[in-house]
């Protein structure tokens, strides 16, 4: 269904950049002509669209279908400072056999988790498939300098990081200063390369709620994929809003219209906020009728989510068996410590 | 072709009772006619009869005018405003409670998807009753002049685009301001008009204050004709406004009439293209484009045109044409088989002329009348599809160099009922706005209506103006009384 590990980056990010952009040295001035010539969008008419996607009607087969699908793009999220090897454990468990009752139940794409964590997680999944994700460059709130973010991706790479989420400096980009952030996410793929030349995929988190308007998550969508990121991501999951589907609908046009461009493809996180069955086929939905079914493989689509698994769980139960079971007829393995 | 195929998804028809035959709603209760014939009223989608109406009489029609004329000079003509706005907020949550039963007939009857006549028709319906509900007793601080006071009995005859929704654009209006009601709904669907009589009865309106009679358009001329009728309020083609002008010419008789369109949707190239091209969308393929102001002619700057057909094509693969019922229905059947040739006849004409012609090329039941969504790209103003109504979901494609030719284009119609823009340059749009003659004009939107605001025509589009303090002047009089 996915390929496992993606090639090496064959041009260097500035180069091609140049090259799209028609200009013989990327500066400031260039990206931002060329991201504030993108067309702009129309607030009303984006969360408009969104809403009608939502009014679609999922059911029978095609609910059984999506709800296996959804499960099968979570990147199952934990990323508290009470995080212990334990949990991560637990929610490799649960990665790995998400429910005790249907062996077919897919598995998830990942587990997402901080970087020092990243050891007991490949140790937990081992062979199964699962794939591990690392948070990085100080994450969230990405506020230092370069070196650091650097080594904590080199970091979580090589303790055998499958994936990594970066985050840009909102306030660079907030502040016009557009070369910084591409740099940035330019310098962290690299980063991103394994001694054996392989790499880890990079997801590029923009954290939508701070970006606040329309125009600038398009912008911070195009600038990331300019740079590099195999994904681009709506947030942390720290700071709300976070993963709108109408934010979601502009990043989806973004790598639709990026693809048409460049006939390469990026993939889409959607993360925070998701928490029901739902939702998640309202994110189906607009996955398909915005970007294309191309989108729909958990190669190219995410949820970064933790309690949206087991209301897909349940959901599931009860299409198999045709009654609602319970909370406590899935298994918990993130509870609440409060 | 799409990975993500979508169950079916129906509306359950249950919650409808259809029956058999239908009278004629007079003096609030339902009436064999007299000397009327029948006929049928078909599912567009399945031409399956859903019911037998009764084509109304002139005897009819006269005893219709003479209960209304009684409820008049009776118990309506002499209740207070805030008295009769009671009726009309009644009348507006009764159509809430019932919104699903409207929504329902209203997609069998009228072969609308039930997506648009649940979140649109059945609630801007209510939507208008409670609006004019409050306007009953604030009539004489609507700025409408001295002294207002209803004309006495209306007749009033809509059409098939939107039944229940014109319905009360027409009543709530007449009713808030102490008229009485003859309403004629279309003959292709009367179903929700009868069912609105259900209402009238339910909100224990005075008899004769509304009176729903059916049939075609000999019925039609029968109110038009009425002498006891005070004014007339049309929506329909201008074909038969044209017909209602010189009827009442010389007469009494005050009339508004809301006609045809030609709306020019007008895209710049540096407007929102995505939400553009949903708001072309919306403008031509919202009601199978049966929109009198449906924006049928997309005039897009040159310099973007390949760009916007492009992502306008792949938007249109993705609208869903079928059953009008389920929930998944973007596109629902065309109403009539006379429509459908109609469609059929123009668009062999666009292409006869030399238009380009593409459609998404989308699977269509076999019973039933359907019509793909269609393009025509390399129109010129001369071609007909350029020129004439289509009332159907098809979109002709022009382009311009500069605003003022934009302008000139758009203008360039016998029509002037609606036009949109679409600029991210606010100073441009009031410019565009100020020379566009249409009597609505959105920006950045298209197909928005509210209650509070008032829509109408220029030009061969008709006159006079429904909705807001505008459309409550079309059903007074004001000044010193005789």
């Amino acid at each position: 269904m996915s390929t496992p590990t993606a090639a090496a980056p064959s041009v260097d990010a500035t180069a091609r950049a140049r090259d799209l952009l028609g200009v013989s040295r990327l500066t400031n001035a260039a990206l931002t002509s060329w991201l504030h010539g993108l067309p702009g969008v129309d607030q009303v008419g984006c969360e408009a669209r969104a809403a009608g996607l939502g009014t679609r009607s999922i059911k029978t087969t095609s609910k059984a279908w999506g709800i296996d699908l959804a499960i099968s793009m979570i990147d199952l999220t934990t990323l508290e400072g009470a995080d212990t090897p334990g949990k991560v454990r637990g929610l490799c468990a649960k990665a790995i056999t998400p429910d005790p009752t249907d062996l077919a139940t897919p598995r998830p794409a990942a587990i997402c988790v901080y970087g020092d964590m990243v050891p007991t997680a490949k140790e937990a999944l081992g062979q199964s498939g699962v794939k591990v994700a690392a948070v990085a460059t100080a994450f969230p709130s990405g506020r230092a300098l370069m070196p650091v973010k650097l080594a904590d991706t080199r970091d979580a790479v090589s303790a055998g990081a499958d994936e990594i989420d970066m985050v840009i400096d909102r306030g660079a980009f907030l502040s016009g200063d557009y070369l910084t952030v591409f740099r940035e996410i330019a310098e962290v793929a690299e980063a991103c390369v394994r001694t054996d030349g392989t790499r880890a995929r990079l997801k590029v988190i923009m954290e939508t709620g701070e970006l606040v308007t329309y125009d600038n998550v398009r912008r911070a969508s195009w600038l990331s994929m300019l740079a590099g990121g195999d994904f681009i991501k709506t947030s942390t999951g720290k700071v709300s809003p976070a993963a709108t589907l109408p934010v979601t609908l502009i990043m989806l046009e973004a790598v639709r219209d990026w693809r048409d461009l460049t006939g390469e493809m990026v993939g889409v996180k959607p993360a925070g906020g998701i928490r029901t069955s739902k939702d998640a086929l309202k994110f189906l939905v607009t996955v398909s009728e915005i970007a294309g079914d191309d989108w729909l493989d958990p190669h190219w689509f995410r949820f970064g989510a933790s309690s949206l698994l087991n209301d897909l769980l349940l959901q599931r139960q009860r299409m198999a068996i045709g009654a609602y079971s319970g909370a406590d007829y899935v298994t918990d393995d993130s509870p609440s410590l409060y | 072709m799409a990975k993500f195929e979508y169950a079916p998804a129906p509306e359950s028809r249950a919650v409808v009772d259809i029956k058999p035959s239908y009278g004629l709603f007079i003096n609030g209760e339902f009436t064999e006619s007299q000397g009327g014939s029948a006929f049928k009223t078909i599912s567009p989608a399945t031409e399956e009869v859903l019911a037998e109406v009764t084509s109304a009489s002139e005897a009819d029609v006269d005893r219709a005018v003479a209960a209304a004329r009684r409820a008049y000079n009776g118990a309506w003509g002499r209740m207070s405003g805030a008295d009769r706005g009671k009726y009309l907020f009644r009348i507006a949550r009764i159509l809430q409670e019932r919104a699903r039963e409207f929504a329902v007939l209203e997609s069998l009857d009228n072969g609308k998807p039930i997506k648009e006549s649940r979140d649109v028709d059945v609630p801007l319906a209510a939507a208008h009753f409670f609006y004019h509900a409050g306007w009953a007793d604030k009539l004489d601080y609507a700025g409408l002049g001295t002294n207002p006071r209803p004309h006495g009995v209306v007749g009033q005859v809509i059409p098939w685009n939107f039944p229940i929704l014109m319905l009360a654009w027409k009543i709530a209006p007449a009713l808030a301001t102490g008229n009485t009601v003859v309403i004629k709904p279309a003959e292709t669907t009367p179903l929700t008009a009868l069912l609105f009589a259900e209402v009238v009865q339910q909100a224990d309106l005075p008899p004769g204050v509304v009176n729903i009679i059916t049939g075609a358009g000999a019925t039609g001329q029968a109110i038009v004709d009425h002498p006891d009728i005070d004014k007339l309020a049309f929506t329909g083609s201008t074909g038969v406004g044209k017909m209602i002008a010189r009827s009442i010419a010389g007469t009494r008789k005050k009339a508004t009439l809301e006609l045809g369109g030609k709306a020019a949707n007008i895209v710049f190239d540096d407007a929102p293209l995505d939400q553009a091209v949903e708001g072309i969308v919306n403008g031509i393929f919202f009601n199978q484009g049966h929109v009198c102001c449906a924006g049928s002619r997309l005039l897009v700057q040159e310099n973007i045109a390949d760009d916007v057909e492009k992502r306008l094509k792949r938007r249109l693969e993705t609208l869903r044409v079928g059953d009008p019922l389920d929930k998944n229905t973007d596109v629902g059947a065309i109403n009539s088989k006379a429509q459908l040739q109609r469609i059929v006849d123009l668009t062999a004409a666009g292409e006869a002329e030399g238009a380009e012609r593409w459609d998404n090329g989308c699977a269509l039941p076999s019973k039933g009348f359907w019509f793909r969504p269609t393009v025509f790209t390399g129109v010129s103003q001369t071609h007909r599809i350029a020129q004439e109504e289509i009332f159907g979901p098809v979109l002709s494609v022009l382009t311009f160099r500069t605003p003022h030719e934009a302008v000139a284009k758009a203008n360039n119609t016998p029509y002037g009922l609606s036009a949109g823009i679409w600029t991210e340059k606010g100073s441009r749009i009031l410019w565009m706005a100020d020379q566009l003659r249409a009597g609505v004009v959105w920006a950045n939107t298209f197909n928005k209506f509210d209650p509070t605001s008032p829509f109408g025509g220029y030009k061969e589009s008709g006159y006079g103006r429904e909705g807001g303090r505008h459309g409550l002047a079309a059903y007074v009089t004001t000044g010193d009384s005789k």
